[in-house]
């Protein structure tokens, strides 16, 4: 594609420096989101994927911070700036959706009021403006009869339907990017499909960008355009979902999927990877997948880690798996 | 056909009514929520049965109450036989009890901080007065630990560490049911991979049974023989798994199949589920379902459907067929 891509992440380095070292939850990370599309983070927990979605928004906790690497929103660089620049972007241009859906409202305001406020932050409308918006905001959502509900607080609400709010607060000041952070995993499957389909819906009638966080397989199958697969803050892999998804050319990724049980595979054994993720003080030298990778040749453990561009550009693995997974095993 | 477990017309019902001042002072009548209601099954040995459900649906409840942490409203729950709530026999209870252990979901709450995992493993068998010695290791490396992990704290481990532990915990009494209680729902797939496969292994070796509570379709197809879906704190439909993932016959079972997030469904286009659980202290007259069901018609709000009997399959629903 040549227009610009909405965010654009550039070998983005984050360190947190601890009494036993400098960890690196993310490490040189790079990827592109364009309008209108929606890129799925998988892995497992820890392997760094809400952490590079704080990093692009500004979030991170400190220690943690980014040492190297570029954030580029729509072409301007958004990594060094200052709190006060970010604040002004955060909700303008880019919205946050996290996974606890009460956590994330604050519980002595009605929704209307924190609609109204983040709507009057940003941009520059009256107060009855701002309330029309609101309504309007929660209507997208699908949030029914939105005009009375709009002096209603968040407890008042079920799961699924804050959880909607938490979506017209991120999208009330029509800002290009959306970080979606586990936005399901506290919801019941049938609420899930809806925010789901609510979230796909806003992406292909806005061409707002989306980065979808998860670790579940199966939204991704269906929600995202591209994924990316991250293990020990790095990228073990970055394509189109269905490649990835039916000719994993990672060991990891392939991995991951055969672990998930399957409709068509009955109750047959599920292939398992041995061990689990190395913690982040302990990496192994050379690719940090090698202890567990049945494929794992010297080279794995001697060269650096190798990386998505050193690589095919697809998987960050000197020797990527080309046939399909069911053949694998 | 021998039924281990038999639960018969299990209700429960939870007081949760604000403090007696308060409902005096604000009119407010008593409140109850009926968690699980009218709920019969039979678990017949040696075999998995799975019941799924989401939040509310009553699945967890009805777990507590067969291994008799809760007592029920109404109705029993037999093992071998034996109601634990009924019955009088010390010694009969005793042998049921250690006939029946729980594995929880969250393997971060259910260890003891402060105790070694030798002493957690051991407690079942050490607080009936059993001989512990070399118990816990055995059990380690049965779990697929090592016998030195014994001497090592809880928070020496990672979650499927600890999941293994606590399934360890629960052998310890060489129980012949274990509950199961989403026990895989806190961990990452791969780490659920081996710990599914080493649960289908011990079922093998030790010729157990499971009752298995989960949400997760995927995982309850891949380990139940027979499966028990409940809406609201009722069960709605009942089938060997087969049966019900070839041919779901209740439309709540329908409509949970298909919001069920595949992996081999790229872009799919679902029509969402309309609604949401409604409130299971005012649940709907009729069928609990009837309100976000697209097949209703007036019957529905007015009649609770008993379960019926179609091919192997006995659901609650006036018009499935």
């Amino acid at each position: 594609m040549t227009n610009t891509p909405i965010l654009s992440v550039r070998d983005l380095v984050v360190e947190i420096p601890t009494r036993h070292g400098i960890l690196r939850p993310v490490d040189q990370v790079s990827y592109d989101i364009h309008a209108g599309e929606i890129l799925g983070v998988v892995g497992e927990s820890g392997a760094g994927k809400s952490m590079t979605g704080n990093a692009v928004i500004g979030l991170l906790d400190p220690p943690a911070h980014i040492t190297s690497g570029e954030v580029l929103l729509k072409g301007e660089p958004i990594h060094d700036i200052s709190r006060d620049k970010l604040r002004r972007l955060r909700g303008r241009h880019m919205g946050m959706v996290f996974q606890d859906p009460l956590t994330s409202l604050n519980p002595l305001l009605t929704v209307g009021e924190q609609l109204t406020e983040t709507i009057q932050e940003h941009l520059n409308v009256g107060q009855s403006e701002a309330q029309k918006r609101a309504i309007a905001a929660l209507e997208e959502v699908g949030i029914p009869a939105a005009a009375q509900r709009i002096d209603s607080y968040p407890h008042e609400f079920s799961g699924g339907m804050r959880q909607r709010v938490v979506i017209a607060l991120a999208l009330c000041a029509e800002p290009e990017l959306v970080i979606a952070d586990e936005p399901t995993t506290a919801l019941d499957v049938s609420v899930q499909a809806q925010i789901v389909a609510l979230l796909k819906r806003l992406c292909r009638e806005r061409g707002v960008a989306v980065m979808l966080v998860t670790h579940d397989m199966g939204v991704i199958a269906e929600a995202a355009d591209r994924v990316a697969v991250m293990y020990a803050g790095r990228l073990a892999e970055l394509g189109p979902v269905r490649d990835v998804i039916t000719e994993a050319k990672h060991p990891y990724t392939s991995g991951l999927m055969a672990s998930t049980p399957l409709a068509s595979q009955g109750q047959k054994r599920l292939r398992q990877i041995p061990g689990a993720m190395p913690r982040l003080g302990a990496l192994p030298t050379g690719c940090a997948f090698n202890p567990r990778c049945e494929f794992a040749k010297d080279r794995c453990r001697q060269d650096p880690s190798p990386r998505l561009d050193t690589c095919d550009g697809r998987a960050a693995c000197w020797f990527p798996l080309n046939i399909k997974e069911d053949t694998v095993a | 056909m021998s039924a281990l477990i038999s639960v018969r017309n299990l209700t429960r019902v939870f007081d949760v009514s604000k403090p007696w001042l308060n409902r005096v002072i604000e009119r407010l009548p008593k409140a109850l929520l009926t968690a699980v209601s009218d709920v019969s099954f039979e678990i017949e040995e040696k075999t998995v049965y799975a019941l799924v459900g989401e939040s509310g649906s009553g699945k967890s409840t009805i777990g507590k109450i067969v291994v008799g942490l809760v007592p029920p409203s109404n109705g029993a729950v037999e093992i071998s036989g034996i109601d634990l709530a009924t019955e009088r026999d010390d010694r009969k209870i005793e042998t049921v009890r250690s006939d029946i252990q729980m594995i929880f979901q969250d393997p971060y709450a259910s260890l003891n901080p402060r105790w070694r995992v030798r002493d957690i493993i051991a407690e079942p068998v050490a607080a009936k007065g059993g001989d512990t010695n070399g118990l816990a290791e055995r059990l380690l490396e049965q779990v697929g630990l090592s016998a030195a992990d014994a001497s090592k704290y809880p928070h020496e481990f990672s979650g499927g560490q600890r999941q293994r532990i606590c399934i360890a915990r629960a052998l310890a009494s060489g129980p012949k049911i274990i509950v199961c209680d989403e026990p895989t729902s806190a961990l990452d797939v791969s780490v659920q991979s081996q710990v599914l496969n080493l649960m289908s292994d011990l079922r093998e070796d030790l010729g157990l049974t499971y009752l298995f509570i989960s949400h997760d379709l995927t995982v309850v197809q891949h380990m139940a023989d027979r499966i028990g879906v409940l809406y609201l704190g009722r069960l709605v439909e009942e089938a060997p798994r087969d049966a019900l993932f070839a041919k779901p016959r209740h439309p709540y079972t329908q409509m949970l199949f298909d919001a069920a997030p595949r992996m081999d469904a790229f872009g799919r286009e679902v029509d969402p589920p309309k609604g949401e659980i409604p409130d299971a202290i005012n649940p709907p007259n009729g069928c609990a379902f009837h309100p976000r069901c697209p097949l209703a018609v007036d019957r529905c709000s007015k009649e609770r459907p008993e379960m019926r009997m179609i091919g192997e399959t006995r659901v609650a629903c006036h018009l499935a067929e």
